[in-house]
């Protein structure tokens, strides 16, 4: 309940942003500009729409998530709202994941209605429904979860602007984790190949979400992959928060 | 209802990590039903104060309890509200909204949430706004929602820091009359400022905290009792010069302004001379004021004494 009433306050925080619509708005526009850009190439137009619509889904998403992820706590220290928060019978851990829910249930909207938006360019161009395509948001909408919960543990601790750097990092590092693991196989170092190893599995896998490619493509997905990405996924963003939280409650509000 | 004993806060400040002792060793009692001042200048250590017991921050040493339980209680924060200073609230939420939001927090049904909602708009002069964003509220209206805020719970306990800063004169007086209602009411009252004149008038007992350390409490009365009459001041008419010679070498200032002097007194048997010396020359005393110590006296006195050996300016602010 007040966990809930908090998540309900921070989706109307972030829905009555202009910040917000105007991500929106842009992811759009991609949206209806993938359908110009599929005209001038040669071959399946339709894929170039798939995949451009995926990608800008994916990348607007993650924007929001790490731009109002990491202002979701802050932006309470500096205006002093949290004063007010605290000081009722709440207790610390669930006014963050209630900001945290908050933001996720944001971004499910935000998600649900690029999809629909979507499928439907996709429909009135092709013709077809092909709903193979929102297995690849789901794992994207995972990703996001992954997202936020990094840009919710760093702005536990830092400024606005070392959280969105860091949680960069972790989304660009988190891509190219299986370079980690080939460049442990190949240093000759042992002490490297132990760093490496560690960062490879401390850091999350976010490839495991991009199924962008085999969807557009046709490829079948397993289901074991879906379940074992939602669990990792899932998995990961608890371990993500309840750091958070502990780091959270010893924090002083100045 | 609050008590703090041997309450300490250590600041770590800069890149370098120094020490700044907020609060020193406080030993505070806010008793039931009463209005409690607590007064200090800025960087005193009061919003310190307030923040350890509302759980916003943590005591670097000593204990505090509200209503007979530790700080930190959950269960207490029921019976409990607090203003912060200078509140800035969520800008998006309609006044309605805004304390339905707040009343959530405590687990209020829906009914009763939108009731006391709009009993507590209307207690704070805001009935009409009810559906306007707070963003469009002016500083005096958004005290007021603080306020309202505040209350959502009927609280026994209400704990506001500088309700009073900012705001005009009328906003002071709207201000003052809500806590007078909330003391009829038989709640407890216990709030920060530095705005002396509202504290003499709606105050049952002060404390005042210079530097982190508590410098004097009890009522208004028995800090100012203690002070007596501090000066005297004498207007005199009809003084020939001799007379005025004889004036100036027993008052420690006199202002000459047209046919009338105004001399000033720093005890009353030098006053009582004056007087008598005064109808010996044949002048005519158009008035005599005793100026009692105020409040402020007591208030910039004890923030002196705590300067002597520091100086002002090294304070810490959290």
């Amino acid at each position: 309940m007040k966990i809930y009433a908090i998540a309900l306050n921070t989706f109307k925080e972030v829905i009555r942003d202009k910040i917000f619509y105007s991500l929106v708005f842009f992811a759009l526009l991609i949206l209806g500009a993938s359908v110009l850009l599929s005209t001038l190439t040669v071959g399946e137009r339709s894929k170039i729409i798939e995949d451009l619509a995926l990608s800008s889904i994916d990348i607007f998403g993650v924007i929001i998530a790490i731009f109002v992820g990491i202002g979701l706590v802050d932006k309470e220290l500096e205006k002093k709202t949290i004063y007010t928060i605290i000081s009722k019978p709440i207790r610390r851990y669930e006014f963050l994941l209630g900001k945290y829910l908050g933001l996720a249930m944001t971004l499910l909207a935000y998600i649900s209605v690029m999809s629909a938006c979507f499928m439907l360019v996709l429909y009135l161009y092709t013709g077809a429904w092909k709903p193979t395509l929102l297995l690849s948001v789901l794992l994207t909408y995972v990703e996001l979860l992954v997202i936020t919960a990094s840009a919710i543990l760093f702005s536990t601790f830092s400024t606005p602007i070392l959280s969105a750097t860091y949680t960069l990092a972790i989304y660009t590092i988190g891509h190219l984790t299986a370079d980690l693991k080939g460049l442990a196989a190949k240093t000759g170092e042992e002490s490297a190949k132990a760093v490496l190893e560690f960062l490879y599995y401390l850091l999350p896998n976010l490839e495991n979400f991009n199924i962008k490619g085999k969807v557009v493509h046709n490829i079948a997905v397993a289901p074991d992959y879906m379940v074992f990405a939602v669990t990792y996924g899932l998995l990961y963003t608890a371990g993500l928060l309840i750091i958070s939280t502990i780091v959270f409650q010893r924090r002083n509000f100045k | 209802m609050v008590r703090t004993e041997n309450l300490g806060k250590v600041f770590l400040t800069g890149f370098r990590m120094q020490k700044v002792a907020a609060l020193k060793g406080l030993n505070l009692e806010v008793r039931q039903g009463e209005v409690f001042g607590f007064l200090g200048p800025n960087g005193a250590g009061k919003t310190t104060t307030l923040k350890i017991l509302m759980g916003l921050i943590y005591a670097t040493s000593g204990k505090a309890w509200i209503m007979g339980k530790e700080v930190g209680d959950v269960s207490v924060k029921h019976r409990l509200g607090f203003l912060p200073e200078q509140p800035y609230f969520y800008d998006y939420l309609t006044a309605m909204e805004f304390l339905d939001f707040y009343g959530r927090l405590f687990g209020l049904p829906r009914a009763e949430r939108e009731s006391r909602a709009k009993k507590l708009l209307e207690q704070v002069g805001l009935a009409h706004a009810g559906d306007l964003q707070l963003r469009k509220f002016s500083k005096g209206m958004l005290q007021r929602i603080g306020i309202a805020q505040a209350l959502i719970n009927d609280p026994e306990l209400v704990i506001l820091d500088e309700p009073m800063s900012g705001l005009d004169p009328i906003g002071r007086k709207e201000v003052r009359d809500i806590i007078m209602g909330l003391k009829e009411k038989g709640k407890t009252l216990f709030f920060s400022t530095h705005i002396l004149s509202d504290v003499e008038v709606i105050c049952d007992r002060v404390a005042i905290l210079v530097k982190g350390e508590l410098k004097a409490t009890g009522t208004v009365g028995e800090l100012i009792g203690g002070m007596g009459v501090r000066a005297v001041e004498m207007t005199v008419e009809g003084m020939d010069e001799e007379g005025m010679a004889a004036l100036k070498t027993l008052s420690k200032n006199v202002v000459t302004v047209g046919r009338q002097s105004v001399a000033f007194f720093d005890d009353q048997d030098k006053a009582k001379q004056a007087r008598e010396m005064v109808f010996k020359k044949g002048g005519d005393i158009v008035s005599l004021i005793p100026h009692k110590a105020s409040l402020e006296d007591i208030f910039v006195e004890e923030v002196r004494k705590g300067e002597v050996g520091g100086k002002r300016g090294t304070e810490a602010r959290p």
